[in-house]
């Protein structure tokens, strides 16, 4: 097991590291984004495999790539420490919109419109503070070429490291969670709050984590973003469309496995860039229309998401417990009974 | 080792729970008995942690409990089980009562120890402890040993079992409650148990507390509850002459 585990990192590692040397420019930078984007679904799966489903994640997508740029634009600051102030600012956003929201146990369809909410006001408060961000037009980075310091690299191979060396960080952080007994409480806590505090479970606690944790790691993955195309939108980075790009793509893929937001973020990126390039400037629109339909075929059809429906095509079910031929026979000592008589 | 004072629980204009005391001493089985809506649930959420009491106080062993988060009454050692089985569908029977077993103790055993002990409660309830056993195919009897086990594996010192035995026939009745009865032997925990069957818990309890709109009519030895003129009112109703007869 071990043994053909090895291998296959080892197959990996080589193709990765392969892919740059092959690939025409064109396709690495489609790879990179397929990465970058493959860490911020897994990220929002992190929440949303325990049905916390937040349309909020463009509101820390945003901050985590606007915080970095404006910061070096107009302080000259590194991202270096721009993007670790990112993070703090999108965790302290997730802290003081989740906290009240556990607190007053907004669950399901009214979490989902506060966050949606949320994600609005952030692109809302870009859109306004025109004079600093640019508005609609959008943000540019000063460019300086190649610098670590502003960490900035015209050549494509140095964010194809970075972008894998994301995801795989991402993978990890949902194989530590996968892995320990929080994964189990959370469960739980998805499925009853008052049974989970019952048996000891600080829910507020395990919430706040896992939402922190996710809103931190989406800020990661805009502010790399930011920092790869040099250029923010309003509209691409923050905002209701790109929320739900999130958990359309990380749904479609799978929330409740591993590599299930990796496949989305493949498929809906590569179905997105074929139709465009496709259709081209025929059928304006044709190409949004046909993703659109794709998208809920799968969701109707695959509600485990792509990854889950595969899995459960190849992998053996968990048999329900006999309870009833399992019972240990118990030794009734009847006395009489003493009640109302 | 609990003791209930002036307990009032309100909602909106109606008073469900309405200055109710009592104690209860340690290593005994009360029972909590009243007719629907008489406020023994909301008692019962009171004491869990699962509502906040609008008056009163809760003292375990001493200490103030009223108000309390669940979590932590939890780990002040008060195990519950829920009226209508409330089990973790999406994990298996181990690791349900793993679960309890490792936060009821707020994190301080390791898992593999919190999974030895999960095996051991599943055994004493009568629950098969294959890891491959998913909550599926339980039925009513099952569901109820698996609220009892979650709630022991928490280790409490006082375990609140809610209406353990709506939905059985006589016979698992009789079985469950001589469960609770080898609990408490075994175990050494007190027990408060709410119920609307008389019947089967007279005689496994030592005391009795009435409840009747969310005051206490009675309190003391269930052979005495049985005679009560106002028990008997508000079980089989004013001019109901006869002695009362078991649910």
């Amino acid at each position: 097991m071990s043994g053909s585990r090895l291998v296959a990192a080892i197959v990996l590692l080589a193709v990765l590291s392969a892919i740059p040397a092959i690939l025409p420019p064109y396709f690495l930078h489609l790879v990179i984004q397929i990465l970058i984007w493959s860490f911020i679904y897994t990220a929002w799966a992190l929440m949303g495999r325990f049905g916390f489903v937040s349309f909020g994640h463009g509101a820390f997508l945003g901050v985590g790539a606007y915080v970095p740029a404006l910061l070096w634009n107009f302080y000259g600051l590194t991202p270096w420490l721009g993007i670790p102030l990112s993070i703090i600012a999108a965790v302290l956003l997730a802290a003081v919109v989740g906290y009240p929201c556990f607190r007053r146990r907004v669950v399901g369809h009214y979490f989902a419109l506060v966050t949606l909410a949320l994600s609005q006001v952030v692109l809302l408060s870009l859109v306004a503070a025109r004079d600093v961000t640019g508005g609609s037009l959008g943000f540019t980075q000063k460019a300086v070429g190649h610098s670590w310091y502003a960490l900035q690299f015209p050549e494509k191979g140095y964010f194809y490291a970075i972008a894998v060396l994301l995801w795989l960080a991402g993978l990890a952080i949902w194989r530590w969670i996968d892995r320990g007994i929080g994964r189990e409480a959370l469960e739980a806590i998805s499925e009853d709050e008052d049974a989970a505090a019952s048996i000891g479970i600080d829910v507020m606690r395990a919430k706040m984590r896992v939402t922190i944790i996710s809103a931190g790691l989406t800020a990661l993955g805009g502010a790399i973003y930011g920092q790869y195309v040099m250029y923010l939108n309003p509209e691409t980075v923050a905002g209701i469309a790109v929320s739900l790009q999130i958990v359309f793509a990380a749904i479609a893929g799978g929330v409740y496995s591993l590599l299930g937001p990796s496949v989305g973020a493949l498929l809906t990126l590569s179905l997105t860039e074929g139709l465009r390039v496709w259709f081209g400037t025929n059928f304006i629109g044709a190409a949004n229309t046909i993703y659109g339909i794709l998208l809920v075929l799968c969701i109707i059809f695959m509600p485990q998401g792509i990854v889950g429906a595969l899995q459960r095509v190849t992998l053996p079910r968990r048999a329900p417990a006999k309870a009833n031929a399992t019972e240990t026979p118990q030794s009734v000592t009847r006395r009489p009974s003493s009640a109302a008589q | 080792m609990l003791a209930v004072e002036g307990l009032s629980k309100r909602f909106g204009g109606f008073l469900a729970v309405n200055q109710v005391s009592f104690e209860v001493r340690a290593g005994e089985i009360l029972g909590l008995i009243g007719p629907n809506g008489s406020g023994k649930s909301t008692t019962f959420n009171l004491i869990a942690g699962n509502l906040r009491p609008s008056s009163g106080s809760i003292r375990l062993e001493g200490a103030e409990i009223g108000g309390l988060p669940a979590h932590m009454i939890c780990h002040r050692g008060i195990g519950r089980t829920f009226q209508i089985p409330r089990p973790f569908r999406k994990l298996s029977l181990v690791e349900n009562v793993t679960l309890s077993a490792y936060y009821g103790e707020a994190g301080r055993f390791s898992r593999a120890e919190a999974e030895h002990r999960a095996r051991e409660v599943l055994e004493l309830v009568g629950l098969p402890c294959d890891p491959q056993a998913t909550t599926l195919g339980l039925g009513a009897s099952a569901l109820k040993k698996l609220e009892l086990a979650r709630a022991l594996a928490t280790k409490p010192k006082l375990l609140l079992a809610d209406e353990s035995l709506g939905g059985l026939d006589r016979a698992e009745m009789e079985r469950a409650a001589d469960l609770l009865g080898d609990i408490r032997k075994r175990l050494g925990i007190t027990i408060i148990w709410v119920e609307h069957i008389m019947g089967v818990l007279m005689r496994v309890v030592d005391r009795v507390i009435v409840l009747d709109h969310g005051e206490k009519i009675f309190e003391g030895e269930p052979a005495h509850a049985a005679i009560d003129a106002r028990v008997t009112e508000v079980y089989l109703g004013k001019s109901h002459g006869e002695r009362a007869q078991p649910v």
